[in-house]
């Protein structure tokens, strides 16, 4: 019985796994010199070190995503949310002489102040969470755009640059902050009771209050870590490119972010959180824009080709197809056994 | 009580000062001008540029700012004809649904210029369209490039938007000169949204597939701000923008001449944004009876390094 359900949760947890795998793989056929890895100027350089460069703000924004779906919310603010701190770290950097970690402070702050507002647009006044923060994702970029004036906003700042475009033990500076950060929310969530608490308030709300668990406080944290992701995207974004863009920065990116926790396998109605599938899910999708870019095909093939793939993905991971492959492979086994 | 008075007194001065403007039409040209908005630096330059025009001609511009609304410049176009200007400049927002205002404009015989884009509509409705040729910049771009790399040249291209004519037109007249050198080749294209992220990942992997970009001659960017972020790309894999690979762009922001002084970047095309001089023009030849074009085409120059430090000084 035990190991039944637990080879049940390993085809489940493997399908992401396996898609990623196989992605990587083809496009290696396609591409030569997709694996390649060299050493550049003391750090590592490739396409799978680009991959993991450019999923890493998809990649933070899915870590808060996972959190808040678990709990039967969603978050859609966290475009406009990296369009703000972007913005403000821009202006911080180049109208004040503020000490870059005191900008990067603000900016991270910034992003945690819209998300105490969507969860307590959520929490307290029981708004719901698509509507909640559709207001901020409407209304943040026309804040991003009134902090920049409505220009792109160049800074420099070396701090800053380093967060996203500097290197660390030969990695890129900013696949280790996300990876550290990612490892701290795993084990807080995985080792103390925080996670259960979590899942308990996304799975039945009413019960969970019943037990004992303040469902209102829970939700309003998890927003405002999905505005501190958000805000760390953000200023990896505009530390990429050495400029806050508020009408494109993070545009459409809380759909990848949502894109990614679904093919994590959590259900949008709730009650699970798989952060390291989450992340897995995200590197997916910087696999496949990767692949395209590399690949050379024509600009007007990218998006059909995107979605045919994640289709794909999910049709992968769907009930029906697992169900279908179980019982293929135990034909094929009682067949041989025969 | 008290209110009617007042007005009463006042109709002398108000029936004089009508008097004075109707007895002198040439005296000061009233126009309208319903911008967009000012979502770019572009746009405000436009705006300014235009604002500056009516003002060296002395004409009295009437200027409304649609914040990006179609129904606020249909009001904006409603209120100019109501209030009987001599000429409205329009920069519609979107191409459908002007046939109505614009044939109200035509019954209360003002003629409409349309500024740097054009609308779905029968051209009888409007006097012309003043904006630049997407195709003549792409073109101009090409012939740059062939003239500078004696036309053997490997070019990447960096593509706006999928399906903007900007895009379509810009990459529609740089293949058109190019074809006629058989030693220049676009080796690899892709859309970066006509942003500086997206022109930086796109470039990145363009580095990447073309063996770390050692073979790549020219970068064209279907706009200056995917060229900025192709330039960081090129930096970041130990290659000299301009020099290994040159840069070649569109818009004249200034950002771009930053990186033209600072030997980052060869060229840009400038999308030209005095359109109130041709405008202003087309009005004035329009009004002494004279036939004019349906479009003005008012494309501008190519700049290169030498003058970008002045050109970033007088933008910035």
């Amino acid at each position: 019985m035990r190991f039944k359900s637990i080879m049940r949760l390993e085809a489940r947890t493997l399908a992401p796994i396996v898609s990623l795998f196989l992605l990587i793989v083809g496009t290696a056929l396609v591409v030569p010199g997709f694996l390649k890895l060299s050493i550049v100027d003391g750090h590592i350089y490739g396409s799978l070190i680009d991959i993991l460069h450019r999923s890493t703000p998809t990649a933070l924004i899915a870590l808060g995503m996972a959190v808040v779906i678990g709990t039967k919310g969603i978050d859609l603010s966290v475009g406009a949310i990296i369009a703000i701190c972007g913005a403000v770290t821009a202006v911080l950097t180049t109208s004040t002489e503020l000490h870059p970690l005191i900008v990067l402070g603000c900016a991270l702050l910034a992003g945690m102040a819209c998300g105490l507002w969507n969860g307590t647009l959520v929490a307290v006044f029981g708004i719901q969470p698509i509507v909640a923060t559709l207001i901020l994702m409407v209304a943040g970029r026309g804040i991003a755009q009134m902090i920049t004036g409505g220009q792109i906003v160049t800074f420099h700042s070396d701090f800053i640059d380093a967060i996203g475009n500097g290197f660390f033990m030969g990695l890129p500076a900013r696949v280790v902050l996300a990876a550290v950060i990612v490892a701290i929310t795993i084990l807080v969530l995985r080792k103390t009771a925080l996670g259960m608490f979590l899942e308990a308030v996304g799975g039945n709300s009413e019960a969970s209050r019943l037990v004992g668990i303040d469902s209102k406080l829970l939700i309003i944290m998890v927003y405002v870590f999905s505005g501190f992701c958000a805000a760390l995207a953000g200023v990896i974004i505009a530390a990429d490119i050495r400029g806050a863009d508020a009408n494109n920065a993070g545009l459409w990116l809380e759909l990848d972010a949502i894109l990614a926790v679904v093919i994590a396998g959590a259900s949008l109605s709730g009650g699970r959180i798989y952060l390291g599938l989450t992340i897995v899910g995200a590197l997916i999708i910087q696999t496949l824009t990767t692949a395209i870019l590399t690949s050379g095909l024509p600009a007007q093939y990218n998006l059909i080709v995107k979605a045919s793939i994640i289709l794909l993905v999910l049709l992968l991971q769907s009930k029906v197809t697992q169900n279908f492959i179980k019982a293929r492979v135990q034909s094929f086994r009682r067949a041989s056994d025969a | 009580m008290k209110l009617s008075k007042t007005f009463t007194s006042m109709l002398p001065a108000l029936v004089a000062s009508t008097a004075v403007l109707l007895s002198s039409p040439t005296f000061a040209e009233t126009y309208g001008f319903s911008q967009i908005g000012s979502e770019s630096g572009w746009r405000t330059s436009e705006t300014n540029s235009i604002k500056a025009e009516a003002e060296a001609r002395g004409i009295d511009l009437k200027f409304s700012d649609a914040q990006q609304r179609q129904e606020n410049q249909i009001k904006a176009v409603r209120s100019f004809i109501a209030q009987g200007v001599d000429g409205i400049l329009l920069a519609p927002v979107v191409e459908t649904g002007w046939d109505q205002v614009l044939r109200e404009a035509q019954r209360a015989e003002i003629p409409v210029v349309l500024i740097d884009r054009g609308v779905d509509a029968d051209p009888s409705l409007y006097l012309t369209k003043v904006a630049s040729d997407f195709t003549e910049e792409g073109a101009l771009a090409a012939s740059w490039l062939a003239a500078e790399t004696n036309g053997v040249c490997d070019i990447v291209e960096l593509q706006g938007t999928v399906g903007s004519s900007a895009a379509i037109d810009r990459k529609t007249g740089f293949d058109s000169v190019i074809s006629n050198f058989p030693n220049m080749n676009i080796i690899r294209s892709q859309s970066g949204d006509f942003t500086r992220a997206g022109g930086k990942e796109v470039m990145e992997s363009f580095l990447k597939a073309e063996g770390g970009g050692s073979n790549i001659c020219a970068l064209f960017a279907h706009n200056d701000d995917m060229a900025l972020g192709a330039i960081q790309a090129i930096k970041e894999a130990q290659l000299q923008p301009a020099e290994d690979i040159l840069v070649l762009s569109i818009d004249a922001v200034p950002d771009i001449f930053r990186a033209m002084a600072d030997g980052e970047a060869n060229a840009t095309i400038e999308l030209n944004p005095h359109l109130g001089g041709p405008a202003f023009d087309a009005i004035a030849a329009h009004e002494r009876g004279e036939e004019v074009d349906k479009w003005i085409k008012a494309n501008g120059p190519l700049y290169l390094p030498d003058t970008a430090e002045a050109e970033y000084q007088a933008r910035r």
